[in-house]
């Protein structure tokens, strides 16, 4: 009680610096929310686009119903086939005149249908990924009356580099800015320490203990760390809104995100005050 | 209640402050540490309250020994061992009754007694009247009883004192000086820093040490020899 008291106290002393470090904390915290925004973002948008990865076989013309059904079943019980389904050469025409209306005269005047039957594998997730991909590919290009298999070797590539660029810098821009925010707690804090040296040390003379002096300035970069957190969270999310109503539609990060964004700040604030007090405790 | 054993205190820069000292302090006696300013008076003090430890030799206060207390477990001796300063380290801004209800507040007291025992703590300083005073707005020797009400909010054994008389006149000094002798009278050792010649000679029946160059250089519990400092001239602190 005496802790929160004074964590208060302190923070009615000094209302301009507890305001700045939250702001400065909650600026940090931010650019983090902003990051995770779009890595957010960039992640469901990517997921969207991996959804629609599959392998198309192209079958020859003179291949009979029953190679085809061997290869359907062989591909199946591949771990990373989820599904196939086979197009016939009819079904493919009907599909491509709905598809693309513009050609509509063009289909209706042929005398052959062109198209060739296909079957349309469907991956499992976690195997929508160039080595599931390759594997189902290299698995139907040995039979002979394979004509072609696609599947967009270089997109699925870029997909995932993609993926991979966006996981690293998260973390390399999240790690610097928190290194940031916990930088700006310890000054905050050391002044802090500072402005009350008289207080402190008339209570190491009176006997209080060390983590009764401790207390007030931990709970208090708590509290800092945790103002932080929520403002940068208000901010982040009127960011979202303004985008998604000017720019375009956006994705609102997961609830667990924002608690742990929020709890992140309050516990960045005790870890860094935790650490100018050590500092501070070895040289009064 | 106080025990210095053959203490040496060397500092890496300065040298030795303080080199083979011993000497007892029993319950509820007083005694007058005197000397030159750089004699080492400080540099005792801050090992009897263990801000500081003996590069040789034991301190031992209300039985704790230097050799066992750690730095984390000061407080416990910090609550036996009241101190007051000659610039009263007071908290400016705040009231007599909030200084001394600090002590109390930071050493656990519960909130309901507070302001009963900062009352009586204040009484006994003979301040009643004061408590609603700011620092600022007290003399020096009023100044000087907050911070005495303030050392004994946790009912010390012994009173360490830092040139208390220092920043005084004549009148405030006596007045403090005649609080720490009801203090003494009330059962608390008190061990009192000072070179106010005056003060020493005013007060015959106390117990004079002497430091010179931080060896203990004379005792009067332990010879018959007049005391030098009658004789002498001491500056400093």
């Amino acid at each position: 009680m005496h802790a929160l008291r004074e964590a208060i106290a302190a923070v009615r002393r000094a209302p301009l610096l507890t305001v700045l470090s939250a702001a400065m904390v909650a600026l940090a915290l931010y650019v983090v929310g902003l990051f995770g925004l779009a890595a957010f973002n960039l992640h469901q948008a990517l997921g969207t686009v991996e959804d629609r990865v599959e392998v198309v076989v192209y079958v020859r013309d003179d291949a009979s119903s029953g190679e085809v059904e061997v290869l359907e079943e062989e591909l199946l019980e591949m771990e990373e086939v989820a599904a196939v389904r086979y197009i016939s050469k009819d079904a493919a025409l009907v599909r491509a005149r709905q598809d693309l209306p513009e050609f509509e005269e063009l289909f209706r005047d042929l005398d052959v249908n062109p198209l060739p039957a296909s079957i349309q594998v469907d991956l499992g997730p976690g195997f929508r990924n160039p080595t599931g991909v390759a594997r189902v590919a290299d698995r139907a290009s040995i039979y002979p009356f394979v004509e072609d298999v696609r599947f967009g070797e270089e997109w699925v590539d870029r997909l995932h580099l993609l993926q991979r660029i966006g996981g690293i810098a998260t973390t390399i821009l999240g790690g610097a800015f928190a290194v940031v925010a916990a930088l700006i707690i310890t000054t905050a804090i050391r002044i802090a320490l500072f402005a009350r040296r008289e207080e402190i040390y008339v209570m190491r003379l009176v006997g209080a203990t060390n983590g009764f002096i401790r207390r007030p300035f931990l709970l208090e970069g708590a509290l800092t760390g945790l103002v932080g957190g929520l403002l940068a969270a208000t901010f982040t999310y009127l960011s979202y809104q303004s985008v998604s109503q000017a720019i375009f539609p956006l994705h609102w990060i997961p609830g667990e995100w924002v608690l742990a964004g929020v709890t992140g700040g309050g516990l960045f604030g005790l870890v860094a005050s935790a650490f100018a007090i050590r500092r501070y405790m070895r040289e009064v | 209640m106080i025990k210095v054993a053959d203490v040496t205190k060397e500092y890496p820069r300065r040298g030795k402050a303080l080199d083979g000292v011993s000497f007892e302090l029993a319950k509820a006696e007083f005694a007058f540490l005197t000397g030159h300013s750089g004699s080492g008076k400080s540099t005792l003090l801050r090992l009897l309250h263990m801000a500081d430890y003996p590069t040789e030799g034991e301190v031992r206060v209300c039985g704790f020994s230097s050799e066992l207390t750690t730095r984390r477990e000061v407080w416990k001796l910090r609550r036996r061992v009241g101190f007051v300063f000659q610039d009263f380290r007071l908290l400016p801004g705040r009231t007599a009754m909030e200084n001394v209800a600090f002590a109390l507040e930071v050493t656990g007291t519960p909130r309901s007694d507070l302001v009963p025992r900062t009352s009586r703590l204040l009484s006994q300083v003979g301040l009643p009247a004061k408590a609603g005073a700011l620092v600022h707005e007290l003399s020096g020797g009023e100044q000087q009883r907050v911070a005495t009400a303030r050392a004994l909010a946790n009912e010390p054994l012994v009173l360490l004192a830092d040139e208390p008389t220092g920043n005084l006149d004549e009148r405030a000094s006596r007045g403090i000086m005649e609080l720490f002798r009801e203090l003494n009278t009330g059962g608390m050792s008190v061990l009192m820093a000072t070179h106010d010649l005056e003060l020493i000679r005013a007060y015959p029946d106390i117990r004079v040490l002497e430091l010179t160059n931080g060896r203990l250089v004379y005792d009067s519990a332990t010879t018959d020899e007049p005391r030098p400092l009658t004789a002498r001239t001491v500056r400093g602190g």
